[in-house]
């Protein structure tokens, strides 16, 4: 028997096949990551639920009409103006009367901090479009995210996303993220 | 001049093209995620800049919210249409979607369960606000409106 060398196995097709392996996952898979405003809705009031009263200085009403128009305490302004409207009534450094109230509270890792009492109320009509509404949501937490991260500079010396979990809870506690959104008006039909 | 001995130029080795491809597989087999459902419904998501990235997908179940893409429109008109899973649903199937997506999970997940409803900006906020309640009303409140990401609004 005459000796032979092993033969080896031929590789060439190797790479094909490896291409047809590269195509299929190219099409059947996304890249896109799911980016998206998260929020917590309020849960379903109970039967004999009374409205809380609030006093008129500690509310911030915003109503975005059909027209897309923004209305804050009934005066009609831009959306480029909301941000700073919304921070000047969450911080309320001046201690206006007409802005929030404030309550000093002790916190962990923080200390005492006087926490805002405002809620910014939200309503909007049937007929105002989504996109207008996500603009309007998104200028209030973008106000929110700004206090925060200008109290988390104070306090840590760090941005509020480089924060630990421990860190953060305080400083949520502290500016707390207080949007409240009542039902629509339900007279102007709208779709 | 030639020298002695000249074949034309040498083939260049294709040995490591498989190795090449094979990296780039696993690249994108890393990087990317399977397509989960067909979408029947066309949306310009909102634009924003506040946006959070959606950790775990396996928690995320996903309300299309759009007009129907070109071929179904002629069967199907171009009045926005909800999608779960699917198929074009109506808000009222919305309970009834959230329990069986819900059932999938495990106990310990159920709470972190989170709706991510993609719609579309042009839509108006009543039957967003209608999509809104009926999760209220099923209990799934960890809701993120998606969004496009851009520098701000001014510009």
């Amino acid at each position: 028997m005459s000796k032979r060398k092993l033969e080896e196995i031929n590789a060439g097709s190797m790479a094909d096949i490896a291409f047809l392996l590269l195509i299929f996952f190219l099409v059947a898979t996304t890249m896109n990551v799911d980016k998206g405003i998260t929020r917590i809705l309020p849960p379903m009031p109970e039967q004999d639920q009374k409205a809380n009263d609030i006093k008129q200085r500690n509310v911030m009403e915003i109503f975005v009409s059909k027209f897309d128009e923004i209305m804050v305490d009934k005066k009609k302004i831009d959306i480029l103006e909301l941000k700073d409207k919304a921070k000047k009534f969450i911080l309320n450094q001046g201690n206006d009367v007409n802005l929030p109230e404030k309550e000093v509270k002790e916190i962990d890792l923080i200390g005492k901090y006087a926490v805002s009492k405002g809620v910014i109320a939200v309503k909007n009509d049937r007929g105002t479009t989504y996109q207008m509404y996500i603009m309007v949501q998104n200028e209030l937490v973008r106000a929110f995210s700004e206090v925060r991260d200008e109290l988390s500079m104070v306090k840590f010396g760090k941005d509020f996303d480089d924060l630990d979990g421990d860190q953060r809870a305080a400083l949520a506690k502290a500016v707390p993220l207080a949007i409240s959104e009542s039902e629509p008006n339900t007279t102007e039909g709208g779709n | 001049m030639k020298k002695k001995g000249d074949k034309g130029t040498p083939a260049i080795s294709t040995a490591s093209l498989p190795d090449i491809i094979f990296m780039l597989l696993f690249f994108f087999m890393v990087s990317t995620t399977m397509k989960e459902q067909e979408l029947k419904v066309k949306y310009t998501l909102p634009d924003a800049t506040e946006l959070h990235k959606l950790e775990k997908k396996s928690l995320v179940s996903y309300i299309h919210f759009g007009i129907p893409i070109e071929s179904l429109r002629e069967k199907f008109g171009t009045a926005p249409r909800i999608q779960l899973n699917d198929t074009y649903r109506t808000t009222q199937d919305i309970l009834e979607f959230i329990a069986s997506e819900r059932d999938k999970l495990s106990e310990g997940e159920r709470p972190a369960m989170t709706v991510s409803l993609k719609a579309d900006g042009n839509i108006m906020m009543g039957p967003i606000t209608d999509v809104k309640q009926e999760l209220r009303r099923a209990s799934a409140l960890k809701i993120s409106y998606a969004g496009v990401r851009i520098e701000g609004y001014g510009m």
